[in-house]
């Protein structure tokens, strides 16, 4: 197939989903729904007591400048289960065996499920900061810094969207992507996303080291308020490339497979 | 009638085989589909009817034989197969989310067919299927039978040469199961080959130039709907009776078939035709027997199944029939047929 056609069923297969999107929004809010929630319950909430260690880790910061990355990193999240759960509906629909019998490129199909996807996701992060930046989150990011946060926030979302996309068509029901959101959405309580690793204690502090959402928040972090990043940075965009390859040779490999029913 | 061996071959399979573990659904399956007719593929569930089909479509791998539709073949040219055909699988592959015309207009994307191009016909294929009122609407709203002729729209946007179509009436009503008839039909005579898959002998029978009867991975027999209609004969007439005596007072002047002492009930030859009916209530008349129904069978699926394998087609659907079968093992090569469609006789006229 020439790579001409790819770009057109490619886009052919994003703008279905975009409509889809359009069409139902639903989806969309409720995955913004909850990471504006908690932002709002955790920023209220732990605000005052969670002040003097913010203060210790980085001097100038508040509690809400600080969670701040941790929420973007949960809105990718809730962003992928609706993504999970759309491949999954088009495996278990009869759709993925319709396309899979066209002369199309086959990639094309879920390429416009990633783009739509990410589309998605970035316009529910804008969102989000947008709350962030009403409840007064204080950004010290310049022109440079908003780039890198563009660059490695899309890097994650399309990481954990491709990861989203092998999970809904691995899973032979809807309930089978339930456990991959569970780990979207628990992982980032167990970094550094709600409070500075060295207040975690024992085993929980050496997983939030070693967990990949960890140098990933520590980056949008640190370019979102001005900080040195360290080598954080290479390690996200490490974590981040090998989960989006991962997950895009694991889907290749799904979508060769036979159909579920 | 199309004969296979006067026309060149749109779809070829010989010595197919496919294995799930250590279960095998196919089990060497020979088929071969003249350009330009329809072959009907029978066999009840679990036959493997399916697995042919995503065989043929390139979606699933077979483990042994070959397999060559439309000219390529379906193991090391899944590609050019893919350009040659259309699919309308047994579940329904319509985009719940999207209406009616933009699931038509995103297989014409698909196919590159140009915007304008695509949109008409689009347009031309919600005419034809009578889809154009709800043609906004999604395809979430749409009834079964609607999904089901969006689904075939589909299959068609691309103008393919050879068509699967599995189980494509199952779930429809009579009406929107004669108006799919005469839509496979109308494609047929247009040159496309069409290979369909069906659980019921009367579709097979309506439609299909040839029909292969698929049972356990096998095919057991093929041939003109008439060739194997000719090896079922024709149908019986069942009749019901108040009581045993009047049950034994009509099997001693009747030939009978079967017998059912439990549901009271005599199966005796007899296709329904009316000079045959009036012979046979004449008789009951004379003799002053007195029948509570009378109903007319004509010959299904288990029908050929029982005289092709000398079985029935699963244990399951026939444990309410058990008795009945027991009665046949006996009588059948003497006439091999069975109650299952009924014809009342307000209905046989
Ligand atoms: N993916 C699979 N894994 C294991 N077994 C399978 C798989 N797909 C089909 N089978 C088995 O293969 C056999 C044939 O299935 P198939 O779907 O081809 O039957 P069918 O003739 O289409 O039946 P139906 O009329 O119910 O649609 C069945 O026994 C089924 O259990
Ligand atoms: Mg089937």
């Amino acid at each position: 197939m020439s790579s001409h056609a790819f770009f057109a069923d490619s886009a052919t297969m994003t703008r279905r989903s975009l409509r889809q999107t359009v069409r139902y929004p639903v989806m969309m809010i409720s995955s913004l729904v909850v990471p504006i929630i908690l932002f709002l319950l955790f920023a209220g909430v732990f605000s005052g007591s969670m002040k003097a260690s913010v203060a210790a880790f980085a001097p100038g910061t508040s509690y809400v400048d600080y969670i701040v990355p941790g929420i973007v990193l949960m809105t990718v999240g809730y962003g992928s289960s609706t993504t999970a759960l759309r491949v999954n509906s088009d495996m278990t629909s009869g759709i993925m065996a319709r396309l899979r019998t066209m002369r199309i490129t086959r990639t094309a199909v879920l390429t416009g499920h990633v783009i739509g996807a990410v589309i998605r996701t970035l316009i529910a992060i804008s969102l989000v900061l947008c709350v962030a930046a009403l409840s007064g989150l204080h950004t010290r990011a310049d022109a440079l810094a908003w780039l890198g946060l563009l660059g490695v926030i899309s890097l994650l979302t399309i990481a954990i969207t491709w990861l989203s996309v092998a999970i809904g068509l691995a899973a032979n029901k809807p309930e089978g992507t339930s456990g991959f959101t569970l780990l979207v959405q628990v992982l980032p309580f167990i970094s550094s996303a709600f409070v500075p690793i060295g207040s975690l204690s024992g085993a929980l502090r050496w997983f939030a080291r070693n967990e990949p959402f960890t140098p990933i928040i520590d980056t949008i972090r640190g370019l979102l308020l001005g900080m040195p990043i360290g080598h954080s940075g290479w390690v996200a965009v490490a974590w981040c490339s090998a989960m989006a390859l991962g997950g895009y040779f694991w889907s290749r490999a799904l979508f060769n497979r036979g159909p579920s029913r | 009638m199309t004969d296979p061996t006067e026309h060149p071959a749109a779809i070829t399979v010989s010595g197919l085989r496919k294995a799930y573990g250590r279960h095998t659904v196919l089990d060497g399956v020979d088929l071969v589909v003249a350009d330009g007719s329809i072959l009907a593929l029978l066999g009840p569930n679990g036959a493997g009817k399916t697995t042919v089909v995503n065989i043929l479509s390139t979606l699933i791998a077979a483990d042994g034989g070959t397999a060559v539709v439309g000219g390529h073949d379906v193991a090391r040219d899944a590609e050019g197969v893919r350009g040659a055909i259309g699919v309308t699988g047994q579940f329904s592959a319509v985009d719940d989310l999207l209406t009616g015309r933009e699931n038509l207009i995103l297989m014409a994307d698909l196919h590159h067919l140009g915007k304008k191009a695509g949109r008409a016909r689009a347009a031309e294929l919600l005419a034809r299927f009578d889809l154009t009122e709800a043609a906004g609407k999604t395809a979430a709203t749409y009834s079964g039978g609607m999904k089901r002729k969006l689904d075939l729209a589909m299959t068609l946007v691309g103008n393919p040469c050879v068509i699967f179509l599995d189980e494509p009436t199952t779930g429809l009503d009579p009406r929107s199961r004669r108006t799919m008839w005469a839509t496979i039909r109308r494609l047929a005579d247009d040159g496309v080959t069409i290979l369909l898959t069906t659980q019921m002998l009367d579709e097979a029978d309506e439609l299909a130039d040839r029909v292969a009867v698929l049972d356990d991975g096998r095919i057991v027999a093929q041939g003109r709907p008439a060739e194997l209609k000719a090896r079922v004969s024709g149908g019986h007439i069942e009749l019901a009776f108040a009581d045993l005596a009047a049950l034994d007072a009509a099997s001693r002047v009747l030939q009978v078939m079967a017998r059912d002492d439990d549901a009271l009930t005599l199966q005796v030859p007899g296709d329904g035709g009316v000079p045959a009916l009036r012979a046979l209530m004449r008789r009951l008349d004379d003799t002053s027997i007195e029948v509570r129904t009378l109903s007319v069978h004509s010959p299904d699926l288990d029908d050929v199944f029982f005289a092709l394998t000398g079985r029935a087609t699963t244990d399951l659907n026939r444990a309410d029939r058990n008795r009945t079968d027991q009665n046949r093992t006996d009588q059948n090569h003497a006439a091999d047929q069975d109650p299952t469609t009924t014809e009342q006789m307000e209905d046989a006229r």
